[in-house]
């Protein structure tokens, strides 16, 4: 092997191993830690657990005690599933996630789809002016959004879209439009659609115009060429989109807490409940380890999906 | 245009027109992309519109298809006026340069898009039969399950072609319909495709900047340059009498002398002697022409030989360069005066004796009938 060729190969090593790295030190090691922590028994203490590895006196390795109360209490809420009166509030908590983070993502799916449509038919130079646009947002600080939204959404008469309701005499009072899961929904699609444009941008502006030629050329009326060939070449850029904004969505905190009432459970605000107040560590990481395994599930089913098919676009000719 | 084509395609040709193409012209911003093209074809013909890239061939096609709209002028096809009929419902179809076949879908699905698009829907069963059809056609039944990325470039080509022949259309278009293949496959497929074409009896135009594929493939040739049609004839009407010097100089190599016509002969300031006009040149005392010679029709013999006789033009000068092609080979003789005189002369003609090598001494000859006159 010549000098330089052994420097690519050690550099390519090394480039190679910052990932696998950053992995390990922000994410492996934290989620080892929390797994550890969701297998710990509660105490008043600090910090307010008992770690389930136990020293006996005169050996040399600790003893793995751990203790499953927490798992066993979202295993009962699942067995409870369908009684009457049951208390599920953390089966609850996760059902309205799931929804409210559905919900957020079909919805900026609807509306990102003619953002990303719109930019990459546009002309070359005007695509950098649109893409800017949509990361405006970005530019100012994510909570003062929220904050914003906050002001727009105000119940009170001096809420701006009630004040502009009621200027214009479309209602007598001022519209309950803040602190409900429709308030959490628009701020969650306003924030998250970004998220959903980019990527299917980034696919968008790939799709190869002679397809959609040939598609006109042999009698596809425009919609029809839009849902035989431009939607299914996209899947990916939809795939890609969705997961962007569905897997933040559902363990999203600060938007519900901001803009929802009290009936808007999330597991973001559980987990959040049971570090904070409760002081019940055990039960908020075990349900922050059930949420990552859960999130994992539908990633891997879609690789496998895209990796058994083996087909799109990018493939073709 | 009047030209003394050969019998068979001058007939074709004569034809009642099937495609019109009225003074169809397309500006591209500031650019006249094709500029007043006026144009017929007979139904069953193969046309081939040739010229280099950006000549505006590709957007006359696309103006077929309805794939881009003309600025001014008429497309009739068939007596249908086709101006405001949009690409989806026009019956024409094009295969596309790299073929355009979806990728998503296998080669059965991408021949079967245009049937389906049919109103009155067809049943399922008449699309697959035609699909069927259309596979056996382009020998592809074996690929039907196939993805288009797990198929060569030839079979590609098949399959695209099949998927535009399948709806019947009234005119098929093709565009570099050979461009993608290596070299070896395409001269294969020039000839299959127009046999093909031809058991099908379609009417085809096909777009090419390739001479040897218009030329092997189309029965009449249009040759286009800078968004004008400048000539349209049968390979050997275009070949034999070119009416410009884009033609002559593109279709195949020539040699051009440039002068003034003085007392019936042209005064050419790079030949050493007044060039002798074929009869009847039709040209004026003082007026501009160039006479175009092809290689084939340059005589060499060594320097010294018999003078050529009257309506001969001859010259001298010495051997520059050789190209050996086998069956023929390219000389490039240099007159006393610089100019180069490009001769092609077969390998039999030498017979026993050596041929001439670089340097040697040389005269060149052309009969003034196989000048060509040219005004433009």
């Amino acid at each position: 092997m010549t000098r330089r060729r052994f420097v690519l190969a050690r550099g390519r090593f090394w480039t190679g191993l910052l990932p696998w790295a950053w992995m390990l030190l922000f994410f492996a090691l934290p989620f080892a830690l929390i797994v550890k922590v969701s297998l710990s028994t509660p105490e008043l203490a600090i910090p307010p657990y008992v770690p389930p590895f136990v020293m006996e006196p005169g050996e040399l390795l600790p003893h793995f005690r751990p203790d499953f109360t927490s798992y066993r209490r979202l295993h009962d809420e699942v067995l409870a599933l369908g009684t009457p009166a049951a208390d599920l509030q953390y089966l609850s908590a996760w059902g309205g996630s799931l929804l409210l983070a559905a919900l957020t993502t079909l919805l900026c799916l609807l509306i990102g789809y003619p953002f990303a449509y719109h930019i990459a038919r546009s002309r070359e130079a005007a695509r950098n002016t649109l893409l800017m646009l949509v990361m405006l947002p970005f530019w100012t600080s994510f909570l003062l959004r929220v904050y914003a939204w906050m002001v727009l959404l105000d119940s009170s008469e001096l809420g701006l879209i009630n004040r502009l309701l009621l200027a214009a005499g479309l209602v007598d009072a001022p519209l309950q439009l803040l602190y409900n899961q429709g308030a959490v929904l628009v701020g969650m699609v306003y924030s998250y659609l970004p998220f959903m444009v980019l990527p299917l941008y980034a696919n968008l502006v790939k799709l190869d115009q002679r397809l959609l030629e040939a598609a006109a050329d042999l009698g596809a009326r425009p919609w029809t060429t839009f849902l035989r060939v431009t939607l299914p070449l996209s899947r990916r850029g939809i795939v890609a989109g969705a997961m962007l904004v569905f897997i933040p969505a559902v363990g999203e905190f600060v938007i519900p807490d901001l803009l929802g009432g009290g009936d808007v459970l999330m597991i973001g605000r559980r987990i959040w409940e049971d570090f904070g107040p409760n002081q019940d560590w055990p039960m908020a990481a075990a349900v922050a380890v059930t949420m990552v395994l859960v999130l994992l599930a539908p990633i891997v089913l879609l690789h496998r999906h895209g990796r058994a098919n083996g087909d799109d676009g990018e493939a073709g000719p | 245009m009047d030209h003394n084509g050969d019998g068979a395609a001058g007939g074709r040709a004569n034809r009642r027109a099937y495609l019109r193409i009225e003074g169809v012209t397309k500006r591209f911003d500031d650019t006249l992309a094709v500029d007043d093209v006026s144009l017929e074809i007979a139904e069953r013909e193969i046309f081939a519109l040739l010229g280099s890239s950006g000549c505006g061939k590709s957007t006359l096609l696309r103006m077929l298809a309805g794939l881009e709209m003309p600025d001014a002028g008429r497309i009739v096809l068939d007596g249908e006026d086709l101006a405001a009929v949009p690409a989806h419902r026009r019956p024409t179809n094009m295969m596309f340069q790299s073929y355009a076949l979806f990728p998503h879908m296998t080669v059965e699905a991408n021949v079967a898009f245009g049937l389906w698009q049919l109103r009155p829907r067809l049943a399922r069963a008449e699309v697959e039969a035609r699909v069927a059809e259309m596979l056996e056609l382009v020998q592809m039944q074996r690929y039907a399950r196939r993805k288009p990325h797990e198929l060569s470039g030839g079979q590609q080509q098949r399959v695209a072609l099949a998927r535009s022949l399948a709806k019947e259309p009234k005119l098929l278009l093709l565009d570099e319909p050979l461009a993608a293949l290596d070299k070896k496959i395409r001269q294969r497929t020039q000839l299959e495709l127009v046999n093909l074409i031809e058991r099908v009896g379609v009417t085809c135009i096909l777009v090419t900047h390739d001479q040897e594929e218009a030329m092997t493939m189309a029965g009449r040739i249009g040759v286009m340059n800078e968004g004008r049609l400048l000539q349209v004839g049968t390979p050997g009407e275009i070949y034999e009498t070119p009416d410009c010097r884009f033609t002559a100089e593109f279709i195949g190599e020539t040699n051009l002398f440039q002068g003034r016509v003085v007392g019936g002969a042209l005064a050419c300031a790079e030949f050493p002697a007044a060039i002798v006009l074929p009869p009847d040149a039709g040209l004026a005392q003082g007026d501009e022409a160039w006479v175009s010679v092809r290689p084939e029709r340059v005589a060499l013999s060594r320097a010294g030989g018999v003078p050529g006789g009257a309506g001969c033009n001859a010259a001298t000068g010495e051997v520059a360069e050789i190209a050996y092609l086998g069956s023929h080979s390219v000389y490039h003789v240099r007159l006393a005066n610089g100019r180069i005189v490009i001769a092609s002369v077969p390998s039999v003609h030498w017979g026993d004796a050596a041929p001439p090598t670089w340097g040697d001494a040389v005269r060149v000859a052309w009969f003034a009938p196989d000048g060509v006159v040219l005004t433009r």
